[in-house]
């Protein structure tokens, strides 16, 4: 009788399995830090101690709690006319979250409409959402967010609407090469020969095929939109205060920043991890949702 | 006189070839030039030939996918070309059924093998859902499957197994035609046969034609009732296909059946003869003058370089083109 070698399979899968924790971790740690975040923009009533427009006079401008001068009631310290930017940073949560989302869902719709129709349609649709396309990727969309809250005054709606205006175009040029491909796949042709409605296969056929590299789209923007804000908000062009958003946070901070640091530093941070948090995310996803890389 | 379902009379589909910024035509791609053909009801007929010859044109044109540039396609007598696109889609289009090449590209990997099924149903037809349901498990039992893998996706399925769904879709909306482009040949050899049995079953039951593309000699003779030789958009030797296969006539014919037989060491010594082909399919674009074949030919003489031979036919049906013949 032969003798049979046993295969220690835990070695031989090692470097694998490594791989696979890793990718497990940069999966669990980013969804953890979006999660902990909407949670504390939804109870930010109940979590923050102070109200996000609370001036204090006598309180302005100390240090956080772990400094000189700092005090536990202020754990992050007070800005420059005594509110509290732990509640501030809470606070802004909502707005900065809240943006993000609505101008994401705006973007997306918008861009994965435009790009299967000029996708699957072809021709003359194609060469003119793609022109337009072309415009929008080519135009500076600070400029655009600027000259729009100069025209109708600074806001929630006119971030929201300043972003959403350009950002749809990077969604529309993807989308559309995805449509592309799938048009000329054989199963699109089968549902030609079949007989469906041109509208029956971008909805059955093309969208949800299309669908993950949207998924993987849209998580990397959420840092994109943060940013713009703050952008905006830097400029003057943001949300208007008394409301906290992490972006004018920053912006106030911007010209105590030799003395009270703390100011641009926390909401800063924030920034840095949602969009650390939703490049992670992205990256996960595509390489969950390619198949080459899926058997790595 | 035969059951005839559907008929091509001359059909011819040439590409215009452009250039430039104008877009100027300056040729023409004849991929399809000039072929007649008939499918009886209940019968087969293969297009055989090598790729360019004009097979899966002819059978997009069939399934209305291309637009032919002159010819008439007649369905049980009716010219298609008269028809309106409310009545091909009413009249036409439900009776034809379609199976493609590659089974793992021809279903949305995101729909569901009840959804993928359903599909020619949804879209023809108006139907209560548990009508849809009951018919659903009765194809997939139709053809070898059972009713729960409706619930799956077709990437938890073989190749074989997904052919098999792909016949199951191609029967829903119980067609009199059905166009089968290379329905094995992705397959593996040992589920061919099991594939092949299936689609005669199926037609022996529903007296359904079928028009199928190949270009696997076995296949073709398996399956076939009649055969069509095609070669550079035309159609070279056409016949039963038993009486085909036995009597080759056209050179080209004899060079396919040749260059599909085993060679055996033995072959020398018994003397027989193997065929092979020199060079390329002359591109369609600028086809030879004369015999299209005759740039390939072993048996060419000078004429066939300028008189062009007609598709004749030599008794019983069985037509050839060729200057010899």
């Amino acid at each position: 009788m032969a003798t049979t070698k046993v295969i220690d399979w835990d070695k031989v899968g090692g470097g694998i399995k490594r791989k696979s924790i890793f990718l497990e971790i940069t999966f669990i740690l980013p969804v953890a830090v979006l999660f902990l975040l909407v949670i504390m923009a939804i109870f930010a009533p109940l979590l923050a101690p102070y109200p996000y427009d609370q001036i204090s006079m006598q309180d302005r401008l100390l240090p956080p709690f772990f400094m000189d001068g700092g005090t536990t009631a202020h754990l992050l310290g007070t800005d420059n006319i005594g509110r509290d930017i732990l509640s501030r940073v809470i606070y802004g949560a909502q707005i900065s979250l809240s943006i993000s989302l609505i101008v994401i869902a705006i973007t997306a719709s918008i861009g994965t409409v435009l790009g299967i129709l000029a996708g699957y349609l072809g021709g003359r649709t194609d060469a003119f959402l793609m022109r337009v396309t072309d415009i929008s990727l080519s135009f500076p969309a600070i400029l655009i967010a600027i000259l729009m809250a100069v025209t109708i005054g600074p806001g929630y709606w006119t971030v929201v609407l300043a972003i959403s205006m350009l950002g749809w175009a990077p969604y529309a040029r993807l989308i559309r090469g995805e449509a592309l491909k799938l048009r000329e796949s054989d199963f699109v042709a089968q549902a030609r020969i079949i007989g469906a409605s041109p509208v029956r296969i971008m909805f059955r056929h093309i969208f949800p095929n299309v669908l993950n590299p949207l998924i993987v789209m849209v998580t990397l923007s959420v840092g994109f939109v943060i940013l713009t804000e703050a952008a905006l908000s830097y400029l003057g062009a943001g949300i208007p205060p008394p409301a906290a958003s992490w972006g004018n946070m920053v912006n106030d901070g911007r010209t105590f920043i030799d003395t009270a640091w703390w100011m641009s530093l926390f909401p800063g941070i924030v920034i840095g991890l949602v969009v650390l948090a939703g490049n992670f995310l992205g990256d996960w996803l595509r390489d969950k949702m390619d198949p080459r890389l899926r058997q790595l | 006189m035969a059951d005839v379902l559907l008929e091509g009379r001359d059909l011819t589909k040439h590409y215009p070839v452009r250039k430039g910024i104008l877009q100027r035509t300056i040729g023409w791609v004849r991929a399809v030039d000039g072929i007649s053909f008939t499918i009886e009801r209940g019968k087969t007929l293969s297009l055989v030939g090598e790729s360019g010859a004009g097979k899966t044109t002819t059978a997009k044109a069939v399934l209305l996918q291309e637009k032919l540039t002159s010819g008439t396609i007649l369905f049980e007598g009716k010219d298609l070309s008269h028809f309106s696109p409310a009545q091909l889609k009413a009249e036409y289009r439900p009776r034809l059924g379609s199976v493609q090449q590659n089974p793992w590209s021809s279903m949305n990997p995101r729909m569901k093998v009840r959804n993928i099924i359903a599909e020619p149903l949804v879209v023809n037809k108006k139907q209560t859902k548990q009508q849809l349901q009951s018919r659903i498990s009765e194809l997939l039992e139709q053809v070898g499957l059972s009713a729960e893998h409706a619930e799956n996706y077709p990437h938890e399925f073989s190749g074989g197994q997904r052919q098999r769904i792909a016949v199951a879709r191609a029967m829903a909306l119980n067609p009199s035609l059905v166009v089968l482009d290379e329905p094995v040949s992705a397959l593996d050899v040992s589920i061919r046969a099991q594939i092949m049995n299936l689609l005669k079953d199926l037609q022996e039951q529903y007296n359904l034609s079928y028009l199928v593309i190949a270009h696997n000699l076995a296949t073709v003779r398996y399956m076939s009732h009649t055969v069509a030789i095609m070669y550079l958009g035309q159609i070279v030797e056409y016949g039963e296909a038993e009486e085909l296969f036995e009597r080759p006539l056209h050179p080209y014919t004899k060079a396919l059946i040749s260059a599909s037989l085993l060679t055996l060491p033995e072959d020398e010594d018994k003397g027989v003869e193997k065929i092979i082909l020199r060079g390329e399919m002359p591109s369609p674009l600028n086809p030879p003058a004369g015999c299209r074949f005759h740039t390939r030919c072993g048996e060419a003489m000078p004429e066939c370089g300028q008189s062009v031979p007609p598709l004749r036919d030599v008794g019983g049906g069985h037509k050839v083109a060729c200057n010899k013949a």
